[in-house]
């Protein structure tokens, strides 16, 4: 009897203590999103069903700017993961290999301060630098359709390269030290150290980052928007999912924004991003924390 | 002798690191170094040599005093600071309350109320604007910095609360208990623990100002009034109308840039004391 009393007790303590946080997050994150994917089904408080995505997959038009964003944030995320990760990894390897001592919060504060700018200052300072006029290159990087977005996903990679730095960092210090001890009285070098012990170890963590990666350049929008506006030139090179989405919702120039139809694009990348995250987990997450064991 | 080739091939190891690590601090640090090089320079200075150093006869003041005489600049300023503050101040104690909840009242509601948050740290709620636009107009919060606020505390409570979960994991229970014994109700139990779990709150401090602070997307879309218009989006409203007075222009970006520089730098270590601890435990 008393511990039912007790168990009913910590129940309302529970619900108490979580109940502000939930309401944030349900009413302004979780009811926004569940409530696009139903507006998506109208058309000016018409249910049309799923007359919004046959127009968005089967317009001309419609289809063919949807498939080059997609294809953009493809290209966004394969550039961004190849070298940003890498890139991390070996900083943060590098930071945690024993031999920088106290210049270690040093380097971290530094390499991490372009995360702490705005994409706004970011697109600004590299105009700067690669501007044909008086920069240090004489190409037109950003104004050329091939190597537009290359140019914005590098310096996107310039700007966020301190988030999994940072992340991974601190999943390296964490690992206990007896381990690395132990490998380094039996002789293991400190590449072979980082190789077959370190990375194993933080296996899940490069996974989540990487996850995280994928979620953030389908769902970016900033950096094009801070360089090319909500028209990303050259002639839509740079155009990802994230601009399409703004461009229907709210319009641009001469075109009008549609509610129910910029819906119906946010619906679609949120189901590209779940599709792609549950891949990924069902696939490959689980293998690594068996590895990890 | 073999002792000194191995010292030395360790110190020729030492050497290596460091050179590395500047070689990336160079490319991370030099393009910031030249905006604000630049931000010193006369529009001449300017144009005639982005990338040299101001000197007697390049350097001035004028962009800095220009951009603070623009009329929005303090306005967006404050209306940053607000927006910044507000939200991480709400994100801090929502968090907090909610991860001591789940850690404190252990059962399968509080594992699967840490596992909802743990989704929700993925959410990419940016795609709900739709709704979110709607539901701001419809409670007239359209300019507010309440709308700001209250987004940017549903989208950034999932991984404070997490985060927080894995700090309060390493309070142990006895100061709890003694609390406890000495009459404490839960509240004030909550409160006494809170000190322990300071560097945690340093980390959700700074996770949750970052993308704030710098956030281009709903100031674009909730707030574009001139009175509660961010300082990212006014800057990016300046690049934007092709100014001619880039003196102006490259001191508002310093000027923009300098409190979050400031904090991450004043407060990197709490900031990785906080993220690591949770792997830790």
């Amino acid at each position: 009897m008393i511990s039912k009393a007790l168990a009913r007790k910590r129940y309302r303590q529970l619900f108490l203590f979580t109940a502000p946080a939930l309401a944030f997050f349900l009413i302004f994150a979780v009811f926004p999103l569940v409530g696009t994917i139903y507006i998506s089904f109208f058309k000016e408080s018409k249910f049309v069903g799923l007359a919004n995505f046959v127009f968005l997959f089967t317009n001309e038009d419609a289809s063919k700017r949807l498939l080059f964003a997609f294809l953009h944030n493809c290209e966004f995320f394969a550039i961004a993961a190849s070298i940003q990760l890498p890139l991390a990894l070996s900083m943060a390897a590098l930071l945690t290999s024993g031999r920088v001592r106290r210049m270690t919060g040093f380097y971290r504060t530094l390499l991490f301060i372009p995360s702490t700018l705005s994409v706004v200052i970011v697109g600004f300072i590299w105009r700067l630098i690669i501007s044909p006029l008086w920069g240090i290159i004489e190409y037109p990087l950003l104004g050329e359709k091939a190597t537009a977005l290359p140019t914005i996903t590098l310096m996107s990679v310039w700007q966020y390269l301190g988030i999994p730095l940072v992340f991974l960092y601190s999943a390296l210090i964490s690992i206990p030290s007896n381990i690395i001890e132990a490998a380094r009285v039996d002789g293991a070098s400190d590449f072979r150290i980082l190789w077959r012990i370190k990375i194993p170890l933080i296996a899940p963590q490069i996974g989540i980052i990487t996850i995280l990666t994928f979620i953030w350049t389908f769902n970016g929008f900033d950096i094009i928007y801070a360089l090319n506006g909500g028209m990303p030139g050259p002639d839509f090179s740079t155009d990802v999912l994230g601009t399409l989405f703004y461009r229907t919702f709210f319009g641009w120039g001469a075109d009008q924004g549609n509610q129910n139809m910029g819906a119906a694009t946010a619906t679609v990348i949120f189901f590209i991003i779940l599709l792609g995250t549950a891949a990924y987990f069902a696939l490959v997450q689980r293998r690594l924390k068996v590895s990890q064991l | 002798m073999s002792q000194l080739t191995g010292k030395i091939q360790n110190q020729s190891k030492n050497f290596l690191v460091h050179v590395s690590l500047i070689i990336f601090v160079f490319l991370a640090i030099g393009p910031i170094f030249v905006m604000i090089i630049n931000s010193f320079k006369t529009m001449e200075g300017i144009f005639s040599g982005p990338l040299k150093i101001p000197n007697s006869e390049t350097f001035s003041l004028d962009g800095f005093r220009r951009a603070i005489e623009n009329g929005n600049f303090i306005r967006n300023y404050l209306n940053s600071t607000i927006v910044t503050v507000g939200s991480t101040l709400i994100t801090v104690i929502c968090s907090c309350l909610a991860a001591y909840g789940i850690t404190e009242y252990t059962s399968k509601l509080s594992a699967m109320i840490a596992g909802f948050f743990t989704v929700g740290i993925m959410l990419p709620v940016t795609l709900g604007t739709v709704v979110i636009l709607k539901m701001m107009v419809r409670f007239h919060l359209l300019n507010t910095h309440l709308s700001l606020i209250l987004v940017y505390v549903g989208i950034s409570v999932p991984l404070g609360v997490i985060l927080m979960v894995t700090n309060f994991r390493t309070v142990s229970s006895d100061l709890k208990e003694a609390a406890r014994i000495d009459g404490a109700n839960e509240f004030k139990t909550f409160r006494i623990v809170l000190p322990l779990v300071m560097p945690g709150v340093a980390a959700v401090s700074a996770i949750t100002m970052l993308p704030v602070w710098n956030d281009l997307w709903f100031p674009l879309i909730l707030t574009t009034g001139p009175k509660t218009q961010t300082l990212t989006l006014g800057i990016q409203q300046f690049v934007g109308v092709h100014t001619s007075d880039w003196q102006a222009l490259i001191a508002s970006l310093v000027l923009g840039a300098i409190p979050l520089v400031l904090l991450f730098t004043l407060f990197s270590k709490q900031f990785i004391k906080g993220l690591s601890d949770g792997y830790s435990k």
